[in-house]
């Protein structure tokens, strides 16, 4: 994948625009609703036909996953024409076509350590939403201190066979396959790790899901009792798992950043303030909140500035900037500051938990102020991520 | 670091050359130990100006390279590594933005030549109160004859110690706090009734309280037109902000360096007090900052060049970025220093030091949440 010359791109632009106008559903132009999310996979649910065909169309041209290669169903694209495309599809207020672990995660990592036959056989149904992946890390006595995990996984001659528990499984009750870090020896810590994948419909697989303090259950725990895993779904070698986990991490961190926790939908802070706190002078009333706020939007565009500079630089430099081992930190705190922001400036209104009485909007808000508690505990807590920028980053040792 | 062109690349790594040996912290501090009225080293700035650097922003017709806003930032954020005490921000930075923005082409003539070549200083008299806020400005000029007399006081003006000009802001209409009605001139330092008496400020450099006591000057000493300043002025007053955010950008990037490299090296109970989590934690942060802050500063200065429509909300958001981070940087190198951070002998307080003055000219992170939330309709 070459650099496209700006001719080229301007024509892959015209080309991209018209296909998207003439291809995505006029319906789907109504706000998304939460449970209208397009997540995929045998038990997908599509309130609007429309959104499954748009799915279908986008999948048809690879462009789910616009800069995988063809052969895996992508849409092989590069880099500055899937920025292309990006841009279009924002111009176009597109809903996603798929949400999907598989294209934020388990891909990427599928491209760079499976087998030829393993990337034959899982990627093309994450490019079409087929199959929906769910994520087995986290274990009961193993969070920040992750690679602790004791979930036993045996070699059973002809198979294997998986003992254990996950927690904070994301979706692990609606999710198809898992990929999963087992451990296959316990005389080593970070190298006794593998890398598993397997269908969650096998017998022994028992997904639990977890309320939050928000009152929705996005995690799970999960159990496995006596699951018999197929010896060609390991992926890379035997007790290398830490290292495709570990790789896999950079890219659900980077994702989870690229959106920002989701922190963007919605009202616009400034505006809920004018209209909850009151105008002076084309002021928001409050000037301490006011300036609050300017500080928290500075704060974001500060954090989108540095995105864009950390993609410009890992493209030119191959290899990661140093800029992209902040990212995940600071969206924690850019989406916390703001739901805490959000829900400050609807007073009365951001307290409310269901029902009459509240606009449905505020009611949003809480529960997103409520979610966003767990941003800086998911996908690596912020004192983790700290950890690891003071370590690789920095040069600083650990305490002996 | 976004991506260079080969010759910022020669320009950065030139200036990272010329400060290390010409000027490194300690010739500040020489400078403040001789007590050196103007603040500044007259042969070093000589030698700033064989090297171009002075004339980066000014167009090649008048004597400059026109390479940019950005290539200044890049030798700014060098010499602000070593707080080296020149007039680039307030000559080759403000100054020749002023003239090539706003100037009519007698006055382009007669001065970006002199600034391309370090052959004038020339400061700005913008202020009037001890915060930033340019539209406040009440300086008089009256019309008298076919010029002008002015009347007031400028403090605190940055290099006005060897200033051989003056930009001054002047109300020549309407009322402080109005944006129409200002005025810019250029008044040659040397005009009868223009007296300037010597500030010693915690940074060392030589600025000044300027008084203006009937200062007649011509018609041609207005830039651009009577009452239309302040456009000019903000504009020009932008791209100050983006340029001393890029040193200021330096200065914190050397102060939370040379920390680090304390953090490493520095032992007590028995370990060097950078395996400590406390510490590795504030300093991922302090890190955290400068990231974004140079997302900021980039972006500004790239806005610039590019002629960009955001160049103004960029501006005020890298300013006060740069104000936020080198004051968290300076005083965590402060305390992380411990007991010899307090000390004269160590650089810490000279960086501390430097950085509020830094913070507070052309507006501090206060003033400019206000503007970017004024900018965005809130």
């Amino acid at each position: 994948m070459t650099d496209s010359a700006p001719t080229e791109l301007d024509a892959f632009r015209a080309e991209t625009r018209a296909w998207l106008e003439q291809n995505y559903p006029r319906s789907l132009d109504a706000p998304m609703a939460e449970d209208d999310a397009p997540w995929g996979g045998r038990r997908a649910k599509w309130s609007n036909p429309d959104a499954k065909l748009w799915l279908d169309r986008m999948a048809a041209k690879g462009w789910t996953a616009p800069t995988w290669p063809t052969a895996y169903g992508g849409g092989g694209l590069s880099a500055e024409q899937n920025r292309v495309l990006q841009q279009e599809l924002i111009r176009l207020k597109a809903r996603p076509a798929l949400m999907s672990f598989g294209l934020w995660m388990l891909g990427p990592v599928l491209l760079e350590y499976a087998t030829e036959e393993q990337k034959q056989k899982f990627l093309p149904p994450i490019v079409r939403g087929e199959i929906r992946w769910c994520q087995g890390y986290s274990e009961p006595g193993a969070g920040s201190d992750l690679a602790g995990l004791q979930t036993r996984c045996e070699d059973q001659g002809d198979h294997y066979l998986v003992n254990g528990q996950k927690v904070w499984t994301s979706y692990a009750d609606q999710a198809d396959w898992i990929f999963c870090l087992v451990r296959t020896d316990t005389s080593k810590k970070h190298e006794g790790i593998s890398f598993l994948l397997f269908d969650m419909t096998t017998p022994g697989v028992e997904p639990r899901p977890i309320k939050l303090i928000s009152g929705s259950s996005p995690f799970c725990e999960t159990f496995f009792d006596n699951v018999k895993v197929p010896k060609d779904q390991l992926v890379g070698r035997l007790n290398g798992g830490w290292d495709i986990a570990k790789r896999l991490l950079q890219y659900e961190r980077q994702n989870i950043s690229a959106s920002g926790f989701g922190g963007g939908a919605g009202p616009e802070l400034e505006d809920v303030a004018k209209a909850f706190v009151g105008v002076s002078g084309g002021k928001i009333a409050d000037p301490d909140l006011r300036a609050r706020i300017a500080e928290h939007r500075m704060y974001a565009k500060a954090f989108a500035l540095t995105v864009r500079r950390a993609e410009a630089e890992s493209k030119a430099a191959k290899g990661p900037s140093a800029a992209t081992s902040i990212i995940k930190y600071a969206a924690a705190k850019m989406n916390q500051d703001r739901s805490e922001l959000m829900v400050e400036a609807l007073g009365t209104q951001g307290l409310g938990w269901e029902g009459e009485g509240f606009d449905p909007d505020a009611l949003k808000a809480t529960r997103a102020w409520l979610r966003s508690k767990g941003n800086s505990i998911e996908g690596g807590t912020s004192e983790v991520n700290l950890n690891v920028v003071a370590k690789r980053v920095l040069g600083l040792l650990d305490h002996q | 670091m976004a991506v260079l062109t080969e010759e910022q690349v020669m320009l950065k790594d030139a200036a990272k050359g010329w400060v290390s040996e010409r000027s490194p912290v300690s010739a500040l501090r020489k400078l403040r130990d001789a007590d050196v009225d103007v603040g500044f080293d007259r042969a070093a700035w000589a030698e700033m100006g064989q090297m171009g650097w002075a004339g980066v922003v000014v167009p090649e017709t008048y004597g400059g390279s026109e390479f940019g806003y950005r290539s200044l930032g890049l030798v700014l954020e060098e010499t602000g590594r070593t707080l080296t005490n020149s007039p680039l921000v307030s000559t080759a930075l403000f100054a020749a933005s002023v003239l090539t923005l706003g100037a009519g082409a007698a006055q382009k003539e007669a001065w970006l030549g002199r600034i391309a070549e370090a052959g004038a200083v020339i400061a700005p008299a913008i202020d009037e109160h001890a915060h930033h806020a340019p539209a406040a400005t009440a300086l008089a000029a009256t019309r008298s004859g076919d010029g002008w007399t002015l009347t007031g006081k400028k403090p605190f003006v940055l290099d006005g110690m060897a200033a051989d000009a003056f930009i001054v802001a002047a109300r020549t209409s309407g009322k402080p706090g109005e944006e129409a009605g200002i005025t810019l001139f250029l008044v040659p330092a040397s005009a009868p009734g223009l007296s300037r008496t010597r500030l010693k400020t915690v940074d060392s450099r030589g600025a000044a309280d300027v008084s203006f006591e009937g200062v007649a000057v011509g018609a041609d000493t207005v830039i651009g037109q009577a009452d239309q300043g302040f456009g000019l002025l903000d504009q020009a007053l932008d791209r100050a902000r983006a340029g001393l955010a890029a040193e200021m950008l330096g200065q914190a990037s050397q102060a939370f360096e040379i920390t680090l490299d304390y953090l490493k090296t520095r032992v007590q109970f028995g370990q060097v007090i950078g395996t400590f989590q406390s510490l590795q934690h504030r300093a991922a942060k302090m890190f955290t900052e400068l990231e974004m802050t140079r997302s900021c500063v980039e972006a500004a200065l790239d806005a610039i060049d590019s002629n960009g429509n955001d160049v103004r909300a960029l501006c005020s958001l890298a300013k006060a970025k740069a104000s936020e981070t080198v004051h968290l940087v300076s005083n965590e190198m402060v305390q992380m220093h411990g007991g010899i951070g307090m000390t004269d002998a160590h650089d810490a307080g000279l960086y501390m030091k430097r950085a509020r003055v830094s913070e507070a000219l052309f507006g501090g992170a206060s003033f400019h949440r206000d503007r970017y939330a004024t900018l965005m309709g809130y």
